[in-house]
């Protein structure tokens, strides 16, 4: 029989229960005795020397402790926050990584960039405070847009980084690219925007910090993806902390989606200030405060170009991308658009020669960083707008021109030129699934129908690859990432046969609870209810990376099936010894340790009571005690890949694009719950629709204010906005970790901006439109309908 | 200033400042965290909680207002240690993520049942404008809604 | 927020003492549009007077061809109204969009209608039926009411008390919102009445106004095409992130066009 609470059963989800009564504990929840409150006071100059901060005003209000500037930290030897992935631009060039202090340090450099700390006893002391501080600043001129940034004569973000060039970094064989440009029969172009987002998970960030005193130690709570990091790298780079006296928490997380799992200055700031003022210090962002002090995301400005030859084979790949880095490096900052971009151009295609150079910039914006879909979905994004230009300009088919250049089922494990090998896919598998689930070839008819009623529709496909189980340490760490990205886990047996397991990972609406239990369930034959799951706090669980490039079961979920197949060799043992058998005779099955060939046999509860009830072991040769720990890392990064299709109807009066239909056909591998992965799926196409439909993240181009810094510009797409959505999988099970799986949280994000905007340009197609930057609004489509149709009179 | 309400069925009488949020008051000072602030602009929902059965955005009205009032919020919805049917609907459904806009999303959900006797899809998804969710694309939300209303409507209904 | 006194006045002459008392204070109704202000700090009055104690500033009222509400009438009472749904149902349309479920809850006429944001829905309604706004100290046309941005000629010290809407003989309103904030980018109330064809824009410009042109035309002939002609300038509208002042001024004639199709099947209904 089955086990009803294994891999691959749609289990509903454990953490479900605390979060429906509203018992969740996200760090905004928290309250420590005697805690104070710490309020940021926020540069509203894009680019501005600092020449004096003057706190006279505000330490006299009631309620104030302390008023804390970047003076006081640089004072305390407080070091800056730490680029934990520089890469090597062209010729062995470094990353450019300029000092990045916690609190700002002679200059401001984007609006929002924290200028001084206040903290009080109450909120609206500090913030009062945090008014009456009054900061003289010097306003220079600012560089905001990427292409601005880098030409003559622009303001210098750093005085001493010259063009604003953080990295200038290239990947792919430029010589054989140039030579099948020039074999080329056809060349499609396009030059593109990836839209600036922002990432907003519904939960603000918040930071409490506190410091024994007595006991030299610090205990920081924070909405992070990935405690262990944050402990690392403020702990041992900034704060100058022993690991040892160190204690970060990261309670439930509110949604994260990469925007969570970077260091911030707040940490740091908040966190030597609690051991300052000798008292608790929380910090709870407002939404406000969040648009000017998380990372933002994408922000690049690509040209592109597709050498193709008579029958639309695709020869060649040519990609130039400028990426905004904003005012300072964020974690993985200048690793995003590099190596998590150009080794994503190849798709799921065939495409024998590839060169992709990159041009990483400072400007005087927010750091940009990851999220969700990190570099992938504007690489797929670049691909999928060549291929359809392609197919439009050759006269050919969209799905045909695709399904002629992907990689065959048998050419598996495929070598990319540009470093990847995928170990398993079938991309034409994907394609022929969601041509016939979208109805591909009924388009027609229902297009007809549209147009009677005066709406313009169109279809738009996109294949995509994702490489993703971030990541195996031996790649990345050539790739420049400044430690390992194995993961871990622990299988405690309780003397009942319960089990509590401690991830390295992290579970922030991704169901990891529930998961991994399953995993645990399957392998040890036990129900999933009797499987605790603990994430999130560094003094509870091994050192581990956290919760990010769609991770937590291809490399953490390989961990615990190693940690749980230990648990499985130490139980045989324990049962030989009980069943006096030889431990090589014990088979397990169901839960059950059986001599094989024979009806004697010991539960996993059996066998777990006999660990701890050592009376008479050889102990010699058998511990007491059930409890394992694996470390994994993997050997390569799995690639899901697929095929999404879209249908928008566009009303041509007012410009607004109706998403009318999604299907997605994803391959992740094994799945461990049928109905996490569809919501994961649904939820990363609903941010990718929001992308290409709704999300702007705009700034003055002079000023460097921030114009869309609240919901009330920044479009969040909302329930209307969106169809129902058709999901399904076409499984290749990944080849090299124990599960099968390779990672369902991103996919959406990457596949839907292309898989939208190619429906937009096909709705529009026959006013000769070829491409649409994002955000298709309704002003912007209006705006191109009425120049198309001007440009046809 | 005092203000005399009901807090989930029970009396309570408490000084505020006229400055006071129902969402500061229920999260800082009676402890009910279930109620969230997503947003300072009064849009997404987060911190939704029923005032005289009614859904308001707790983060938009002054405690000092709630006199003589009843005041419910998402930890004063299950009954008797069952959940709601709407918390039994979000669950069965799997009608959240992340679980930060889940406690407002139910408590708008309840609204919309009690007001929407015949609910469609698409009353759901027009209802749910002042909800946002990062997380789940809405698809599971609506259809935990819909599910929540018909469990809801029976109940009455038996 | 910023602290402040807070009063909780029984009637009407209470109100005006206070008012009289304190001319720095505001008036708290439903508090849609204020307490977001307090809270991001936009305005930190001395004092607020809740109207909520005041009994005479309540009630809806369908008689003689007139719809009355009082002033902390709130939207959702006026969206499920089954009176005013009959009597006039432009206004329950109307009512039934403005925000979202938890503002049609709290918020009410009186404020919508006194703070006279420029992307507000019952300006419209205001303007477009040729309302009347009653306040403690006298009767204002529509037409006089909304004087600029966030201004009214209310006095200080005046608060509206109730708004009286004429019964049409056709009306719709169009709106097409702002994809962010969900506030009207563009919306066009059309009403056809005993006194001529009306048609009021919001979300346009700083503060709603009346297409005159458009009502000329639909005044010779009450039909989606008759205003196919008119030009409406983009001068003087409002720009920003989601429509620019040209994209604006095609939505009003859009919206305009739709509405009067749309007015013209409801008093096919009736």
């Amino acid at each position: 029989m089955a086990n009803p609470t294994g891999i691959g059963v749609a289990l509903r989800r454990k953490e479900d229960l605390r979060f429906v009564t509203g018992s969740g504990n996200y760090v905004a929840d928290i309250q420590r005795p005697g805690m104070a409150v710490g309020v940021f006071l926020r540069s509203p100059h894009a680019h501005a020397r600092i020449k004096k901060i003057d706190a006279k005003a505000a330490l006299a209000m009631p309620g104030v402790e302390r008023v804390f500037s970047g003076d006081d930290l640089k004072a305390d030897g407080v070091g800056g926050l730490p680029c934990a992935w520089p890469v090597t631009g062209k010729n062995g060039a470094a990353t450019k990584e300029p000092a990045h202090p916690a609190l700002a340090q002679g200059k401001v450099r984007c609006v929002g960039d924290a200028v001084a700390l206040v903290v009080a006893d109450t909120l609206e002391q500090a913030r009062a405070a945090a008014e009456a501080v009054v900061v003289d600043y010097d306003v220079l001129p600012a560089a905001v847009g990427v292409l601005d940034a880098i030409k003559p004569g622009a303001a210098a973000v750093f005085e001493d980084i010259p063009d604003n060039t953080c990295v200038d970094w290239e990947l792919g064989d430029r010589y054989a690219t140039d030579t099948a440009f020039k074999k080329a029969a056809h060349v499609a172009r396009v030059s593109l925007v990836n839209n600036r987002l922002v990432g907003n998970p519904m939960e603000p960030r918040a930071v409490i910090a506190e410091y024994d005193r007595a006991r030299g130690h610090y205990t920081m709570w924070t909405t992070s993806q990935f405690p262990h990091i944050v402990k690392l790298l403020m702990g041992n780079f900034v704060l100058n902390i022993p690991q040892h006296k160190l204690r970060v928490i990261s309670p439930d997380v509110g949604g994260g989606f990469g925007v969570k799992q970077f260091h911030y200055a707040e940490e740091v700031a908040v966190t030597w200030a609690a051991a300052k003022v000798g008292r608790p210090v929380k910090w709870v962002c407002d939404r406000s405060e969040g648009f000017i002090s998380d990372a933002h995301a994408r922000d690049h400005v690509t040209e592109a170009e597709l050498a193709l030859d008579e029958r639309g084979k695709f020869l060649g790949l040519r990609v130039s991308t400028i990426a905004n880095m904003g005012g300072y490096l964020s974690t993985f900052g200048p690793n995003i658009p590099t190596n998590l971009y150009g080794p994503l151009l190849a798709g799921v295609y065939t495409t024998p020669a590839i060169y992709c150079e990159v041009k990483a910039v400072f400007t005087n914006t927010l750091p940009v960083d990851a999220y969700r879909g990190a570099g992938r979905p504007e690489a797929t994004f670049v691909l999928e707008r060549l291929v359809d230009v392609a197919a439009a300009e050759m006269g050919i088919d969209k799905a045909e021109i695709r399904r002629r250049n992907m990689i065959p089922l048998e050419a598996y494990p495929y070598q990319t030129p540009v470093m990847m090998q995928y170990d398993s896919g079938d991309p034409v598998g994907c394609l022929d699934r969601v041509l016939e689930a979208a109805d591909w070839r009924g388009f027609a008819q229902r297009k007809e129908e549209s147009s009677r009623r005066g709406k313009f529709r169109g279809i738009g496909l996109c294949t995509y690859v994702e490489a993703c189980g971030l990541a195996p340490s031996r790649i990345a760490i050539r790739l420049g990432v400044r430690g390992g990205l194995f993961e871990s886990a622990t299988v405690r047996v309780h003397p009942t046969g319960h089990v509590t397991v401690l991830m390295g990972t992290h579970n922030h609406g991704q169901g990891h609870e529930t998961t991994c239990a399953q995993i645990v369930s399957e392998k040890l034959g036990i129900p999933a209810d009797n499987v605790e799951v603990v994430f999130g706090d560094t003094d509870k669980v091994q050192f581990g990376l956290g919760t990010y490039g769609s991770r937590s079961a291809a490399v953490g979920g390989s961990a615990l099936a190693k940690a749980s197949d230990k648990i499985i060799v130490k139980g045989k043992k324990i049962a030989a010894h009980m069943l006096e058998a030889s431990d090589v005779d014990i088979e397990f099955k169901g839960g059950v340790f059986a001599v094989a060939g024979t009806d004697r046999k010991k539960t996993f509860a059996d066998v777990a009571l006999s660990a701890h009830f050592p009376a008479d072991y050889p102990l010699e040769i058998l511990e007491p005690g059930l409890e394992e720990q694996a470390f994994y890392d993997p050997v390569n990064f799995t690639f899901p890949c697929g095929a999404h299709v879209a249908e928008v109807e566009i009303d041509p009066e007012t410009g607004s694009v109706e998403l009318l239909s999604y299907v997605a056909v994803d391959d992740v591998g094994t799945v461990i719950n049928p109905m996490i992965v569809e919501g994961q799926i649904h939820g990363g196409v609903a941010q990718g629709v929001g992308q290409a439909l709704f999300e702007d993240c705009v700034y003055d181009q002079e000023s460097g204010q921030l114009l869309s810094g609240s919901f009330m510009d920044y479009c969040m797409p909302r329930a209307d906005n969106l169809p129902p959505m058709v999901v399904e999988t076409h499984v290749t099970p990944c080849t090299h970790n124990a599960l099968g799986v390779k990672g369902c949280g991103e996919v959406g994000t990457i596949a839907s901006p292309a898989t939208v905007i190619n429906a937009v340009v096909d709705a529009l197609s026959h006013l000769g439109v070829t491409h649409v930057d994002m955000p298709a609004s309704p002003n912007r489509i209006w705006h191109i309908i009425q120049s198309a149709g001007a440009a046809r009179k | 200033m005092k203000v005399d309400f009901k807090l989930n069925g029970k009396v309570v009488s408490l000084d505020v400042e006229p400055n006071e949020l129902v969402s500061e008051l229920v999260r800082e000072r009676m402890g009910l965290t279930g109620t969230h602030v997503g947003c300072d602009t009064s849009q997404c929902g987060a911190c939704v909680v029923h005032i005289d059965g009614v859904s308001v955005k707790s983060c938009t009205a002054l405690a000092i207002t709630l006199q003589g009032t009843s005041l419910t919020t998402i930890e004063g919805l299950a009954k008797g240690g069952a959940l709601h049917p709407m918390q039994q609907a979000f669950h069965e459904n799997h009608g959240l993520q992340c679980g930060f806009c889940t406690p407002g999303m139910i408590m708008s959900a309840v609204d919309f049942a009690q007001t929407h006797p015949k609910p469609t899809a698409e009353g759901v998804r027009r209802w749910l404008e002042g909800n946002i969710c990062r997380c789940t694309g809405y698809q599971n939300i609506v259809a935990s809604i819909l599910a929540g209303t018909a469990a809801m409507h029976a109940v009455k209904g038996a | 927020m910023k602290t402040f006194e807070y009063h909780r006045p029984k009637s009407l002459a209470d109100v005006g003492a206070m008012l009289a008392a304190a001319p720095e204070a505001r008036v708290l109704a439903g508090g849609m549009t204020l307490i977001p202000a307090l809270k991001l700090r936009l305005s930190a009055p001395t004092a607020l007077v809740d109207l909520a104690g005041v009994a005479d500033l309540r009630g809806i009222k369908v008689a003689e061809g007139a719809v009355t509400l009082g002033a902390l009438t709130r939207h959702v009472e006026v969206e499920r109204s089954a009176e005013i749904r009959n009597a006039i149902p432009v206004l329950a349309e109307l009512a039934g969009g403005i925000g979202d479920p938890q503002v049609r809850n709290r918020g009410t006429i009186g404020g919508s209608v006194a703070n006279n944001d420029p992307s507000a829905d019952y300006p419209a309604a205001v303007l477009g039926l040729a309302a009347s706004v009653k306040t403690n100290k006298r009767s204002i046309p529509a037409d006089a009411f909304f004087t600029g941005m966030f201004e009214t000629a209310l006095a200080t010290g005046e608060i509206v008390t109730s708004v009286s809407f004429p019964a049409p003989l056709a009306a719709a309103y169009e709106k097409f919102r702002s994809p962010a904030s969900r506030y009207a980018l563009v919306g066009v109330l059309v009403a056809k009445t005993k006194a001529g064809v009306r048609v009021a824009v919001t979300g346009a410009a700083p503060c709603v106004f009346r297409a005159k042109n458009m009502e000329a035309a639909l005044s010779e002939k009450f039909a989606p095409d008759a205003i196919a002609g008119v030009r409406v300038p983009a001068q003087g509208l409002n720009s920003d992130l989601h429509g620019d002042a040209e994209y604006r001024a095609h939505l009003i004639r859009v919206l305009a066009r739709r509405a009067v199709s749309r007015a013209l099947a409801y008093s096919g209904k009736h």
